[in-house]
């Protein structure tokens, strides 16, 4: 990963050291990897940075920027045809990383819409689904939202009561959806719901009657991001809203893996926003006379952040080759989500007690990654659960069901 | 016109945000990775731009550049310009700024040449400001300095040409070289479907032999660089404690330079 390109370089005492890529882990991209994330990371220094903390701190999603990504292509790029950009999985990573290095909720926008509305449309849709939807989510003119976890089905989502029954062709959608992201903004969910045989994807238009979205207020985390309730109320939806291509939990969790992905590489971004944040504060901040950079407490914690970085960016690497040739496992997504995610909210821990008191306000954009990533721990299979996934695993022995 | 033809000049240079050492020749060392010049993807735009108004042709890129050096040319093609050639070869080293305009403007000519030729005023590492209109003169064709508004117009070019002052309005016939300032459009960001297809767009790459153009790098050089010194460092501004009375002391200043 281009971890440079940083202002510190000059600054930087360490003598000829890239202090945001100690590895050298930019070697390992090629030109069009590493043209896709310097451009990612201009467009956030563009689109992002200017109005994140204003966007955070009165709890608003800037919806104009939706079609700005739209053009850049960063809206299901690692999907072909349709409009779509057609990249690896390692591009779409490091445009993941970027993103978020602006604000989890910002990435969190461009997973959702890509990983898990467009690809299921992509991957299990019929050729009118992709063709109606894919190109204008593609180009930004159409939001999507997923819809799987319910208020009380969470963790276990085969434990959803969504359900769809058939009335003549058509199908009959009732029951309800909980933290869905965008979902007060898009214009086509994919709901998953029981049918009599067995769970069913749903391209759901948000316009059609029966469909409701009630917005989350009062979040202390991920607030320039719409989180949503989604309420279905007898919503009849023609035979052709199914998706016809998949049936059973395999079709949302494929869905998870895709997002776990892009997920596991955009904390990686956010952990070095908090990483630079930190070491520049603590290069500038004197107090005793010089430099807190200068003390060995804080270089301890400076460099528990350098490494940890480091460390994150080469599994979310390595995860993202093995994507690219199709050997990737769920097993394995769950090793990066589990750690990566771990490491950046510990990161973001550290480099606010690097900030001090300045480290609590959104002048600096520490807390808000912090906070940010508190919500990213959980969602999208919680720690807890890719442990067990992980501990599957490695002893063959299921502890959660 | 229906259709146009712009070939842009673009120079591939050290990352300016790491630190530029010299080698032992007092040569910029190229050896790293090299990306886009700034100032070049302006003209870029620009070319771009021109072509979408006249409806039809293409851009097309020349560069010169060590060790085969592509990555800043794919920039450019991932924003939308269609081929490229690329003038590597070890004999270059130490080129002076007029071998590089005969070897660029030999590589204009093996690419047919064009309606219009586009360079940036000048490079951010070299600064020479010579380039565009020595490729003119080597091409023979008229040249345009400064360019900040361009106007293709039944094959005439219209320029706004940027002065101390103000603006030139120059009109020029086609063929011509011109050379754009920073800042005169807004450079597109390269689409990642433009990153993706800029893999598979030409990107020739010749020699100086190739091109016929000898004898280059120092044996062709009007100059050697004899030593370089470090630029006088800039001196610490002047401090005023504000009483009060501080406005009248930038005022003063200011008459001092002239500048109200």
């Amino acid at each position: 990963m281009n971890l440079s390109t940083s202002p510190l370089q000059h600054t930087n005492v360490g003598g000829g050291v890239d202090p945001l890529d100690l590895l050298d882990i930019s070697r390992l991209l090629s030109p069009e990897e590493l043209l896709v994330q310097a451009t990612a990371r201009r467009f956030v220094e563009d689109h992002v940075l200017p109005g994140i903390s204003d966007w955070y701190d009165r709890g608003v999603f800037p919806r104009d920027l939706v079609s700005e990504m739209g053009a850049l292509g960063l809206l299901g790029m690692h999907l072909d045809g349709y409009g779509c950009a057609g990249t690896s999985a390692v591009s779409y990573g490091l445009a993941c990383l970027e993103m978020e290095a602006g604000d989890s909720g910002i990435r969190s926008f461009v997973s959702v819409q890509g990983s898990l509305a467009m690809f299921p449309i992509w991957a299990f849709g019929s050729e009118e689904q992709k063709v109606e939807w894919l190109p204008r989510m593609a180009a930004g003119e159409a939001i999507g939202c997923f819809g799987l976890t319910e208020a009380d089905s969470g963790s276990d989502p085969s434990s959803m009561r969504s359900h769809a029954r058939r009335d003549g062709t058509d199908w009959v959608l009732n029951g309800s959806k909980m933290w869905i992201t965008n979902g007060g903004i898009a214009d086509v969910a994919v709901v998953w719901a029981r049918t009599e045989d067995a769970v069913r994807g749903f391209v759901v238009p948000t316009d059609a009657p029966g469909f409701k979205a009630n917005n989350i207020h009062k979040k202390s985390s991920l607030r320039a991001s719409v989180t949503s309730e989604l309420v279905f109320d007898d919503l009849r939806l023609p035979a052709d809203a199914m998706l016809p291509n998949v049936a059973g939990m395999r079709g949302p969790l494929s869905c998870l893996n895709e997002a776990r992905f892009g997920i596991l590489c955009g904390v990686v971004g956010a952990a070095r926003a908090c990483y630079e944040s930190a070491l520049a504060y603590a290069c500038e901040r004197v107090q005793f006379g010089r430099p807190i950079a200068g003390f060995q407490l804080t270089q301890r914690k400076l460099v528990e952040m350098a490494v940890s970085v480091n460390k994150a960016m080469l599994v979310a690497l390595h995860l993202g080759r093995l994507k690219d040739e199709h050997l990737i496992t769920p097993a394995q997504v769950s090793f990066g989500k589990f750690d990566n995610v771990r490491q950046a909210l510990e990161v973001a821990r550290e480099a606010r007690s690097v900030l001090g008191a300045n480290g609590i306000t959104l002048e600096y954009p520490v807390i808000r990654h912090m906070n940010n990533l508190e919500s990213v721990y959980t969602y999208e299979g919680t720690n807890e659960i890719h442990t067990l996934i992980l501990g599957q695993a490695i002893t063959g022995l299921a502890a959660f069901k | 016109m229906e259709s146009m033809n712009v070939i842009v000049c673009v120079k591939q240079i050290p990352d300016p945000a790491t630190p530029g050492a010299l080698g032992a020749d007092n040569t910029l060392k190229r050896d790293g990775k090299l990306i886009l010049d700034e100032s070049d993807s302006y003209g870029v735009e620009m070319a771009l731009q021109l072509v979408d108004a006249a409806g039809g042709g293409e851009v097309s890129l020349v560069s010169m550049a060590p060790n085969g050096e592509v990555s800043g040319m794919r920039t450019a093609l991932a924003m939308g310009a269609a081929k490229g050639m690329l003038v590597s070869d070890p004999a270059l080293q130490g080129s002076d700024a007029l071998t590089t305009a005969k070897v660029l403007a030999a590589a204009i000519n093996k690419l047919g040449g064009a309606d219009l030729i586009i360079a940036a005023t000048e490079s951010s590492d070299g600064y020479t400001g010579t380039v565009p209109e020595q490729i003119a003169e080597v091409l023979g064709l008229p040249s345009v300095t400064f360019a900040k508004k361009v106007v293709i117009t039944g094959g005439t070019l219209n320029v706004n040409r940027q002065t101390e002052a103000g603006y030139d309005e120059v009109t020029c016939p086609l063929p011509a070289v011109i050379s754009v300032t920073a800042g005169v459009v807004e450079p597109r960001y390269p689409s990642f479907k433009g990153i993706m297809a800029a893999k598979n767009k030409p990107l020739e790459t010749v020699t100086a032999s190739d091109l016929g153009v000898t004898p280059v790098g120092w044996a062709g050089a009007g100059q050697s660089i004899v030593s370089v010194t470090q630029a006088e460092a800039r001196a610490a501004g002047e401090i005023i404690e504000d009483d009060g009375e501080g406005y009248a002391k930038i005022v003063a200043f200011l008459e001092n330079l002239k500048v109200i």
